[in-house]
């Protein structure tokens, strides 16, 4: 288990889905969600929280500000 | 399929535990107010933005600077960073600048232009501005194209590039060269620091930070005209995603024009190169 672990939250409506985090992501854990928001982007969402480590990179790269980052050091 | 945030039970307890205010790691800056930006889905526009509102947050700038905005992308920034803003007429950002520094020598004093604005347009104003080593920021965002207007050709398009005025790629026997603006910037006695910088990924955004930080350092230390190129892309303009113009951007435009610092020293001395 890692020894950090962290938490994205994404404001659905904030998100463009240009998937610039999906990118910087070393993890894997950000993804496109299926559905849209009310602009009509497939918005970011923690498709694999599990792998999460709080690196802030998605939060570091995304263009419009919409991504909070936690993290908080495992048990 | 499952399609939720959160899959488990037990993940539930555990992202809600992550989740608390003493948790946090990174947020939207104070300084950034809430509008959506009208920039493109991956414009590099909202990271420099947002990197310019958090260094303003920690300097703890944000009574004293006016930000001076161009004709471009860029000209709604005022809706977007909350502090005094001017805007000025294409390319004349530097001459409009110069006014508000030399009335308030206190405040800080930054302009935000893009290729067109800069390299084209206000060629004449930023080349002076910079001579006479004006105490001000100038932040120039290098896309390779007038976004704005639909992708036209502007005087920083590289050699061979498509735009919407040249379908087949630019010609530099009928256009001329792609322009390096900044280096002939960095040979003017008036600039302190002069440096090229990307925002494509994690690591160029938080260097171009670093960057950003200390030529406002400059500035409020009135060592002279601080200039910061970001080479940033246009996907709309490119015609790709914005995945794709990151790579684009990476594999054309850093070669032609490489990332560094091109002169750091103070107000009254010859660059090296």
């Amino acid at each position: 288990m890692a020894k950090v672990k962290g938490a994205v939250v994404v404001d659905k409506e904030g998100c463009k889905g240009c998937s610039l985090c999906v990118e910087a992501c070393p993890h894997d854990v950000l993804a496109l969600h299926k559905e849209v928001n009310s602009k009509g982007y497939h918005y970011s969402y923690m498709e694999n929280p599990d792998a999460c480590i709080g690196c802030a990179n998605c939060g570091v790269v995304c263009p419009d500000t919409c991504i909070t980052i936690y993290r908080v050091k495992a048990s | 399929m499952e399609l939720n945030v959160v899959t488990k039970p037990e993940e539930i307890m555990d992202i809600k535990e992550i989740i608390k205010p003493e948790n946090l790691v990174y947020q939207k800056s104070e300084v950034l107010n809430d509008d959506v930006m009208h920039y493109c889905p991956g414009c590099s526009h909202g990271v420099v933005h947002k990197i310019l509102a958090e260094l303003i947050e920690e300097m703890g700038l944000q009574e004293k600077t006016v930000g001076v905005a161009p004709v471009g992308c860029a000209v709604f920034a005022y809706n977007y960073i909350d502090i005094d803003w001017q805007e000025a007429a294409h390319g004349r950002a530097p001459a409009v600048a110069t006014g508000i520094v030399r009335v308030n020598p206190d405040n800080f004093v930054f302009t935000y232009q893009g290729d067109g604005d800069l390299a084209s347009i206000g060629a004449g104003e930023i080349m002076h501005a910079c001579n006479r080593g004006e105490n001000i920021l100038v932040i120039f965002i290098n896309n390779g194209i007038y976004g704005m207007t639909g992708g036209q050709m502007a005087p920083t398009t590289l050699e061979g590039m498509v735009t919407a005025t040249t379908p087949f790629g630019r010609n530099v026997d009928l256009n001329g060269y792609p322009m390096k603006i900044t280096n002939l910037i960095a040979q003017l006695p008036g600039t302190s620091y002069v440096t090229r910088q990307a925002v494509h990924t994690a690591a160029t955004v938080r260097k171009c930070k670093r960057s950003l930080k200390k030529a406002i350092q400059n500035v409020l230390d009135k060592k002279g005209t601080s200039f910061v190129e970001v080479v940033s892309t246009c996907n709309s303009g490119w015609k790709m995603s914005p995945v794709e113009a990151n790579n684009w951007m990476e594999e054309n435009m850093i070669p032609y024009y490489p990332l560094g610092d091109l002169k750091d020293s103070v107000k009254g001395e010859h660059s090296d190169n």
